[in-house]
């Protein structure tokens, strides 16, 4: 297994812990940090085809992970507002109760 | 492959696994923080020292101390109630749709021709090789970048603030 290989293996190990994070829990907050776990699976992915390809001279792949650390942190601010928006209504943060979003 | 990417790969993933299946909310936001201090260990040993830095600050530091705020704000009640899994029925579907994403991506990755022979050791990019690529060619990105996390928080203080139009004079 070269070590390529093993990188992207852990960044999927990483990557289906986080969708098990979001579809098997039903806390939002914990929903949101299986999405940032998958986040930052693709970033590890990003910096492993970046570091073992073949011009790593040419940052792109260091430039993309800084952007979609950006977006991520921009999408969890987001994301927790709108958990404690809803917290403030319905008095609670599983999912299943908040299936409207309206009011 | 060395010693020290298996460690960063044990850190990472046991402390992922043991935030999402903890049943306390606070213990899986401090695990999480290990997680992605385990990820910005990940990006030193590849050569990327800026993006580590950035992670550690923007996830260990910023992201961290946002979730733990939500999750103090979100409370119910003086005890802290075990959060349980949704059903059974649901753990166990979330269970095999991760198994079987993961079995695919397990198969594409072992069945890929990626055992590449780089002639030489890579060598990291400096910060100010990435300062210039930030201010020339990726510039525009950088702007809209810019816009969007202002416009991102402008929304998170809308959306979370409480509007009580009795209390302005």
């Amino acid at each position: 297994m070269s070590p390529l290989q093993f990188c992207l293996l852990l960044s999927s190990l990483l990557f289906c812990l986080g969708l098990l994070g979001a579809l098997a829990r039903s806390n939002t907050i914990l929903v949101l940090l299986g999405i940032e776990l998958m986040l930052n699976a693709a970033n590890l992915n990003l910096i492993a085809f970046w570091r073992y390809g073949p011009h790593p001279a040419i940052g792109t792949g260091v430039i993309f992970v800084l952007f979609t650390i950006a977006v991520a942190a921009a999408e969890a601010a987001v994301g927790l507002a709108f958990v404690i928006a809803v917290h403030r209504h319905r008095r609670s943060v599983r999912l299943q109760e908040a299936s409207q979003l309206k009011g | 492959m060395t010693i020290a990417l298996l460690l960063i790969a044990l850190v990472i993933l046991g402390a992922a696994a043991a935030a999402m299946l903890s049943r306390n909310l606070i213990h899986s936001a401090l695990l999480l923080v290990g997680a992605w201090a385990g990820i910005a260990a990940f990006y030193l040993w590849a050569g990327a020292e800026f993006v580590a830095f950035a992670q550690a600050l923007v996830y260990v530091g910023a992201v961290s101390m946002v979730v733990l705020f939500a999750v103090l704000l979100t409370r119910q009640g003086a005890t802290s109630a075990p959060v349980e899994f949704a059903s059974w029925r649901r753990a166990v579907l979330g269970l095999v749709v991760a198994g079987g994403v993961m079995g695919v991506l397990f198969g594409s990755i072992m069945g890929s021709p990626l055992d590449v022979r780089l002639p030489a050791p890579p060598t990291g990019i400096s910060v100010q090789q990435l300062g210039l690529l930030m201010m020339g060619p990726y510039a525009p990105a950088l702007l809209i970048v810019g816009v969007l996390l202002t416009v991102a928080l402008l929304g998170a203080i809308v959306i979370a603030a409480v509007d009580k139009p009795e209390d302005t004079p």
